[in-house]
C-alpha cells in the first residue's frame, strides 16, 4: 500500500487514508528508534538533499537523522554561502543538485507555493518542510500523531490552535489534517492575527484564550511570528502575554487536564511560560521524539514513488 | 516425484473436452497416491486452459497438520530440552500464525510457562524495496522484548520459496544483537525453487513446485480452517 501523491506538499493534497498509512508506518519506525541499533537498510539506494532556504533547526536535525536511520544517503544544502547569494534561480539550483544523482528533495523556502512550483519541472519527489506561510505538512502529521498517540484516535477530538494563525503554516497544515481525521478544530488569538472568514475552513473562532482553554482536549499553541509581521498587528509583546500567554494559573483553574503542545522554537514568558511548557501536561519534547519517525515513515513511502532506470 | 503430460497438438485443439477429460482423470489418478506426495504439472498451454477453474490440491488437512505441529515440537524439545537460552521468532506476516501454534505446543510439552517468544517484521530489510512496480509494503508489528544475545533463535515461517525472506530476516535479526546460533523452522519447503543458499533445519513437508504454482497455507484462526492447499 502506498500513498496517493508522489510529493509531500501539503496535508490539503492527501486522503485521510495516506495520513492513516503513514501514521501505521511511523508506529513501526518509533519501535525502530527504541532499539539499540536504531536503523534499517530500506533506502540504502536513496540519495536525498535537504535544501533549506530559511532558518531551522529542529526540523532539518529531524530530517536528518530519519534520513541517516534509514541508511539514505543525505547531502545538505543551505542558502546562506551557495550560490543562491550570486543570483542562481531556485530551479537552477536543483537541477544541479539532482544532476548529481540525487533521489529526493526535501525543501523549506520563504516562498509560499515554492515547492508546488517545484515539483512542476521536476521528477525527483518533493517533501515541503515549509513553504512561507502557507503549509507544514511533518509537522502536523507528528502533532497529530502524537496526539493520538496519547488520546487515541483523533475522531471527535477537541483541539484548540492558540496565537498567531496568520503567520502560521503549522496552523494551517494542522486545521487540514485535523480536519481530515475528524477532529473539531478551534482558532483563538487576537482578532489581528486571525484570518478573515477562517471559518469557512469548517473551524471555530475564539479571541478568548481561556474559553478556549475551557472547551478544548488539547491546547496547539504557536509562536508569534515577528520576522513575517510588516505591520505592527498587536501593540507590544508584553501586551500579547497578558492577555494571550498561558501560564500554570490558568490550566489549574481548568478543572481537567489538557495536552500543551507547540512547534517550537518557544517564545519562553510570550506565548507559553516556563512552568507550562516544563509541566507534565505538556508533550512539547515528544512531539519532537515522534518527528523522526513521522520523517521516516513519509520518506518512505515517497521512496517507492520515484521513477526506476 | 514429477508427472508431466505433453500433447503435440495446437492449443485450439486442446479445448477439445475430450482432452479436458482425459487430463481431469489423469489428476484424479495421481491424486489417489498417498506417498510421496505427487506433484502435478502441466505444459504452460495446458495449464492456461485450465486456470479457468483454479486447480487446488490439498498437501495437509487439518489432522495431518496438527500431526505434523506435533512434530515439528517434538523435534524442537529434543534438540533444545528445557529451551533454556533458546528462543522462538515468528516472521510477519504469515510465520506468526505457525508460530503460535509452535510456541503453544512447545510450552505444553516442556511444561515451561514462558517461553521467550517474538515476532519479528522485515519489510525494512528487503531487498526488493525499490523494485520497478512494487508497491511500498506498509510493515506489521515487531515484538521482541527479550535479548537475543547469546540465545539459540529459531526463526519460523510458513513457507520457504527463494530463501530471500529468511535473508531479510537474518539480517534484521542481527539487528537485535548477536545469537549463539539461528536455526529455521518451516511448514512447507519449496526445495526446487531456491534463490538464496538457504535450507531449513525442521520442516514439516518438502513439495516439488514450479514457479507458476502457489502453496497457501490455511489457519483456522484467520482463515476459519486448518489446511495446506496447493494452487496451479
Amino acid at each position: 500500500m502506498s500513498l496517493s501523491v508522489k510529493h509531500l506538499l501539503g496535508i490539503k493534497e492527501l486522503q485521510p487514508g495516506d495520513i492513516q498509512t503513514i501514521f501505521r508506518t511511523a508506529d513501526n519506525f518509533k519501535q525502530v528508534l527504541q532499539r539499540q541499533i536504531k536503523k534499517v537498510p530500506a533506502l540504502r539506494d536513496t540519495t536525498i538533499a535537504n535544501i533549506f532556504f530559511e532558518n531551522s533547526t529542529r526540523t532539518r536535525i529531524s530530517f536528518e537523522l530519519a534520513e541517516k536511520r534509514l541508511s539514505a544517503d543525505v547531502v545538505n544544502f543551505s542558502a546562506s554561502g551557495s550560490s543562491v547569494s550570486k543570483g542562481e534561480t531556485l530551479i537552477d539550483t536543483v537541477h544541479n543538485i539532482l544532476a548529481m544523482k540525487v533521489d529526493m528533495i526535501v525543501m523549506r523556502h520563504s516562498a509560499s507555493g515554492a515547492p508546488w512550483f517545484l515539483s512542476n519541472h521536476t521528477d525527483a519527489s518533493i517533501i515541503n518542510a515549509g513553504d512561507g506561510i502557507n503549509e507544514h505538512p511533518t509537522q502536523a502529521l507528528l502533532d497529530a500523531f502524537s496526539i493520538r498517540e496519547r488520546l487515541g484516535e483523533l475522531k471527535g477530538k477537541r483541539i484548540a490552535i492558540i496565537g498567531d494563525i496568520m503567520h502560521s503554516r503549522v496552523a494551517l497544515s494542522n486545521i487540514y489534517c485535523l480536519g481530515k481525521l475528524g477532529a473539531e478544530v478551534m482558532v483563538a488569538g487576537p482578532p489581528t492575527l486571525i484570518p478573515k472568514h477562517i471559518e469557512k475552513m469548517g473551524v471555530k473562532v475564539e479571541y478568548d484564550v481561556k474559553k478556549a482553554l475551557k472547551w478544548c482536549e488539547v491546547a496547539n499553541v504557536l509562536r508569534i511570528q515577528l520576522e513575517r509581521q510588516h505591520k505592527p498587528l498587536f501593540s507590544t509583546l508584553r501586551e500579547y502575554s497578558l492577555y494571550y500567554g498561558i501560564n500554570k494559573q490558568m490550566l489549574d483553574d481548568l478543572q481537567k487536564e489538557i495536552l500543551i503542545m507547540h512547534p517550537g522554537p518557544i517564545n519562553r514568558g510570550v506565548e507559553l511560560n516556563s512552568d507550562v511548557a516544563d509541566s507534565k501536561q505538556s508533550i512539547i519534547l515528544n512531539q519532537v521524539e515522534n518527528g523522526v519517525a513521522i520523517r521516516m515513515a513519509v520518506i518512505y513511502l515517497l521512496s517507492g514513488k520515484r521513477e526506476l532506470e | 516425484m514429477q508427472y508431466a503430460i505433453g500433447i503435440k497438438y495446437p492449443v485450439s485443439t486442446i479445448q477439445h473436452p475430450g482432452i479436458l477429460n482425459l487430463v481431469s482423470s489423469i489428476k484424479h489418478h495421481v491424486s489417489s497416491i498417498q506417498h510421496p506426495t505427487p506433484i502435478l504439472t502441466f505444459r504452460p498451454e495446458i495449464l492456461f486452459l485450465l486456470k479457468s477453474h483454479v486447480q487446488l490440491k490439498t498437501l495437509l488437512d487439518n489432522k495431518q497438520l496438527d500431526i505434523t505441529l506435533q512434530r515439528l515440537a517434538h523435534q524442537l524439545v529434543e534438540n533444545h530440552l528445557q529451551f533454556k537460552d533458546t528462543v522462538i521468532i515468528g516472521i510477519q506476516p504469515r510465520g506468526i500464525w505457525l508460530s503460535d501454534r509452535i510456541a503453544a505446543i512447545v510450552s505444553r510439552i516442556t511444561k515451561a510457562k514462558d517461553i521467550p517468544y517474538g515476532k519479528l517484521d522485515i519489510t525494512f530489510y528487503r531487498d526488493d524495496v525499490h523494485q520497478a512496480g512494487q508497491e511500498m509494503n506498509v510493515p506489521s508489528s515487531t515484538n521482541i522484548d527479550f535479548s537475543i544475545e547469546n540465545k539459540d533463535v529459531i526463526l519460523v515461517d510458513d513457507v520457504l520459496h527463494t530463501g530471500r525472506t529468511i535473508r531479510s530476516a537474518m539480517d534484521a535479526l542481527i539487528d537485535f544483537g548477536r545469537p549463539k546460533s539461528v536455526e529455521l523452522l518451516v511448514l512447507i519447503d519449496r526445495r526446487f525453487s531456491r534463490e538464496l543458499p538457504i535450507q531449513p533445519d525442521y520442516v514439516g513437508q518438502t513439495v516439488d513446485t514450479i514457479i507458476t504454482q502457489k502453496v497457501k497455507v490455511h489457519w483456522k484462526e484467520k482463515d476459519g480452517k486448518d489446511e495446506v492447499v496447493l494452487i496451479d
